[in-house]
C-alpha cells in the first residue's frame, strides 16, 4: 500500500465525521455489544466471587470429617446425609488434636429438642460443640461469652443461643444468666450470637449451641455429626486430609469409613459451576457483537452506495482497486475500534453502577471478557466490512462517476 | 524506424475501436470502429448530440472504460487490456480529468481535494504541500484553499478541479462538459485556463455541446452514432 497510514487515517476520519448519523449508529451498535459482554460477565464473575467469599466466611483452611464413605469422589449427597457404618466419636476427635498441623478442632453433634423458658417453648435445632467453633467459623457474639474451653467430655450445663431464639423465648427480657430447659435438663444462657453468624445449611440465629458432651448426654448418643479441623497453613491441607484418613482408618479396625472433604473441594465445585455460567452468559452477550457486526456490514454497504461517485472519482484520480478496498476496510476498523473503546467505557461504568446498587456483589469484569469482547468486535468489524469494501473496489468507474 | 526522426509520434492511437453496451437484450454500439491518432500538445474538441458516443470515447481514452474490440496505444504502449493497478497508475500520472459536476469531495477543503492525487500516489506529505500551494495559487484560489466546496462558487469549484487534475503534471487533460454547470463568465475563465495549459504543452481534449467552445479547438471532432463524422484541423494561421 503506497498511501501513508497517516493519510488513510485522516481520510477515514474525515469520512466518519462527514457522516455523523451513520457513524453514531454504528458506534452505538458496537458499544452496546461490547458493554453488554462486559457487564454480563461482570455479573457472573461477581456471583462467583460472592459465593467464594461466603465460603471463606465459613472458615479458612477448613477440613471437614464426617462418618460414612462411598467410593465416589467430590461432594456426595448420600455421604453428607450419612448412613453410618461406624460412629465418629469424641475419642476420634481427641486423637486428631495430636496432629501439629492442625490449629483448631471442633467436634459437632446435632439434634433437635424442645426448649422452654417460663412457659414459652419451641422445638430448636441444637449444635453440640466446643469453644473452638466460634473461631473456626469466624462467628461473632452479640453478648456474653461463648462455650468455655476445656475437656471435650465435660458436660457443662451452659448454652449460647441464636438471636431469634432469644427473641422467641425471652422477648424483651435479658437472656444472659437465665436458665432455660432443653428436654429434661437445665442450661444457663451465657451468650447470644450476633446476626453476622451465618453458615450454609444452618442458620445460627435459630439454633442453640451447647458443649458437645452435654449434647451427647441430651440425645443419648456418642456419635458425632462432623469434626471440623482448621489447618495451620494452606499447604498442609492435603497432608492433614491424608493423615486424618489414615488415623481414623487405624482406629476403626483398618476400615475406611469416614469421608474427609476440604473446603477447597467444595469451593472448586461452586467455582466450576459459576465459572461455566459466566462463560455461558458471556457467550450469549457475544451474540450481540455478531449482530453489531452485521449492522456494520449493512451500514457500510449503504455508505458505499452513498459514496459511489466519490469512489468513482478516486478511481479516476488513480486509486487501484486494492487502495479503495483498504480505504473502506480501514474506515470500518477505525469505527469498530472507537465503538469497542466506547463499549469498554460504558461497560465499566455499568459495572460501577451495579457495584453501587448491589454492594455485596463484586461485579468486576474479568480481563479475558474485556479483551475478548474488544477482539471479537474488531474482528467482526473487519470481516463484515470485507463485502462492502470489495463491492466498492469493483465498482465500474464510469457508472460510479455518474452516481449509478 | 527511419521515419521516427521525421514524423511526430502519436501520443494516442485508437485502432478499430468498438465499444458495445448491453441495454436489456439490445446491443448498443456506443463506439463503432473508431480510428483516431492524437499527437502530443493537440487541442481537441469532441462535439455531437447526446448518445453519439463522445463521453464514451473520452472515458476510453482516460482508461476509465475499455474497448470491446480494437487496440489502444498510449505513448506507443498497448493499454487495451492493462491490469487494474497499472491502469490506475497511468490515470494517476498521465491523465487529468475534469468533470461537468466537478466531483469534489464535499467534506474536504479545496487544498485537500487538490492534494488527493498526490496522496493516492504515495507522495510524502512534506513534498505535497508546496505542490498544492503552487497549484492553488496558479488557479487564483490562494484565499480559498481552506474552504469547503459548498463555500465556493461554481467557477471556483471547477478551478479547484483543474488544480487537482494538473497537480500530477499529466500529459493529457480530459474535460467532459467542463462548462456545463457554469455561467457564461466562469465558463469562459475555465476555457481560458485550459487553453493556457494547452499552450504549456498539455494535450487537451474537451467534450462539449457548446459550439462556441468547441470551435475554439484547433482540431474538432464531430461524432454521430458512435462514429467520427468529421475531423477538422485548423491551421495555426487561421487562429
Amino acid at each position: 500500500m503506497k498511501t501513508a497510514l497517516r493519510d488513510i487515517t485522516g481520510f477515514s476520519w474525515r469520512a466518519l465525521t462527514g457522516f455523523p448519523t451513520r457513524t453514531i449508529l454504528m458506534l452505538m451498535a458496537m458499544a452496546i455489544g461490547v458493554a453488554s459482554v462486559i457487564m454480563l460477565t461482570a455479573l457472573g464473575e461477581g456471583a462467583r466471587r460472592y459465593v467464594s467469599n461466603e465460603f471463606s466466611s465459613l472458615g479458612t483452611n477448613l477440613v471437614i470429617v464426617f462418618p460414612g464413605y462411598s467410593e465416589t469422589s467430590g461432594l456426595n449427597p448420600v455421604a453428607m446425609v450419612g448412613t453410618t457404618p461406624r460412629d465418629l466419636t469424641l475419642d476420634d476427635a481427641q486423637v486428631l488434636t495430636r496432629n501439629t498441623n492442625i490449629r483448631r478442632i471442633a467436634p459437632i453433634s446435632i439434634g433437635s429438642i424442645n426448649a422452654s423458658f417460663q412457659g414459652r417453648s419451641r422445638e430448636v435445632p441444637i449444635i453440640g460443640s466446643n469453644a473452638e467453633l466460634l473461631n473456626i467459623r469466624h462467628w461473632q457474639l452479640a453478648q456474653g461469652r461463648f462455650l468455655p474451653a476445656g475437656d471435650l467430655d465435660r458436660a457443662t450445663p451452659v448454652c449460647v443461643i441464636g438471636r431469634n431464639i432469644r427473641d422467641q423465648l425471652f422477648a424483651a427480657q435479658a437472656a444472659v444468666g437465665q436458665w432455660i430447659r432443653l428436654g429434661d435438663r437445665r442450661f444457663r444462657v451465657i451468650g447470644i450470637m450476633a446476626s453476622e453468624g451465618r453458615s450454609i445449611g444452618v442458620d445460627v440465629q435459630d439454633t442453640i449451641i451447647i458443649p458437645v458432651a452435654s449434647a451427647q448426654q441430651l440425645f443419648n448418643s456418642a456419635s458425632l455429626f462432623r469434626i471440623l479441623l482448621e489447618v495451620k497453613t494452606r499447604s498442609a491441607i492435603e497432608s492433614v486430609k491424608q493423615s486424618t484418613i489414615e488415623i481414623l482408618k487405624e482406629r476403626h479396625q483398618g476400615k475406611r469409613d469416614v469421608t474427609v472433604i476440604t473446603q477447597d473441594a467444595v469451593l472448586k465445585t461452586f467455582d466450576r459451576i459459576l465459572g461455566a455460567l459466566t462463560y455461558a452468559i458471556g457467550g450469549i452477550a457475544a451474540i450481540s457483537l455478531a449482530v453489531a457486526g452485521i449492522l456494520i456490514m449493512n451500514v457500510m454497504l449503504v455508505a458505499v452506495s452513498q459514496r459511489t461517485a466519490e469512489i468513482g472519482l478516486l478511481k479516476a484520480l488513480g486509486a487501484p482497486q486494492r487502495q479503495i478496498l483498504h480505504l473502506i476496510l480501514f474506515e470500518a476498523i477505525m469505527l469498530s475500534t472507537f465503538g469497542a473503546m466506547l463499549g469498554v467505557l460504558l461497560g465499566e461504568l455499568g459495572c460501577v453502577v451495579i457495584r453501587l446498587v448491589f454492594p455485596a456483589l463484586p461485579a468486576y469484569a474479568p480481563l479475558w471478557a474485556v479483551s475478548t469482547a474488544v477482539a471479537v468486535s474488531l474482528l467482526a468489524g473487519f470481516i463484515f466490512s470485507l463485502l462492502p469494501a470489495r463491492q466498492a473496489a469493483r465498482l465500474d468507474p464510469v457508472l460510479a462517476l455518474t452516481g449509478k | 524506424m527511419i521515419e521516427l526522426s521525421t514524423m511526430q509520434l502519436n501520443m494516442i492511437e485508437l485502432n478499430n475501436i468498438h465499444r458495445d453496451f448491453l441495454v436489456g437484450e439490445q446491443k448498443v454500439h456506443a463506439l463503432d470502429d473508431i480510428n483516431l491518432s492524437i499527437v502530443a500538445g493537440e487541442y481537441i474538441s469532441i462535439m455531437g448530440p447526446s448518445g453519439s458516443g463522445k463521453s464514451t470515447l473520452l472515458n476510453l481514452i482516460g482508461l476509465l472504460d475499455s474497448a470491446t474490440e480494437g487496440t489502444y496505444l498510449l505513448n506507443q504502449q498497448d493499454v487495451t487490456a492493462l491490469p487494474d493497478n497499472e491502469q490506475a497508475a497511468t490515470r494517476n500520472k498521465t491523465i487529468g480529468f475534469i468533470f461537468q459536476s466537478f466531483h469534489l469531495i464535499p467534506r474536504l477543503t479545496a487544498a485537500q481535494n487538490v492534494e488527493l492525487p498526490l496522496m493516492l500516489a504515495g507522495t510524502e506529505p512534506d513534498q505535497r504541500l508546496p505542490l498544492v500551494n503552487k497549484a492553488i495559487t496558479e488557479m487564483d484560489l490562494a484565499d480559498r484553499a481552506q474552504h469547503r466546496p459548498d463555500q465556493l462558487s461554481g467557477g471556483q469549484r471547477q478551478r479547484v478541479a483543474i488544480a487537482r487534475a494538473t497537480i500530477m503534471q499529466p500529459k493529457i487533460l480530459l474535460a467532459d462538459e467542463p462548462t456545463g454547470n457554469l455561467d457564461q463568465k466562469s465558463g469562459q475563465d475555465v476555457i481560458n485556463i485550459l487553453e493556457q495549459l494547452n499552450r504549456q504543452g498539455i494535450t487537451v481534449i474537451i467534450v462539449t455541446h457548446d459550439n462556441n467552445i468547441g470551435e475554439r479547438a484547433t482540431r474538432q471532432l464531430k461524432m454521430l452514432d458512435g462514429r467520427i463524422e468529421s475531423d477538422q484541423t485548423l491551421s495555426q494561421a487561421s487562429l
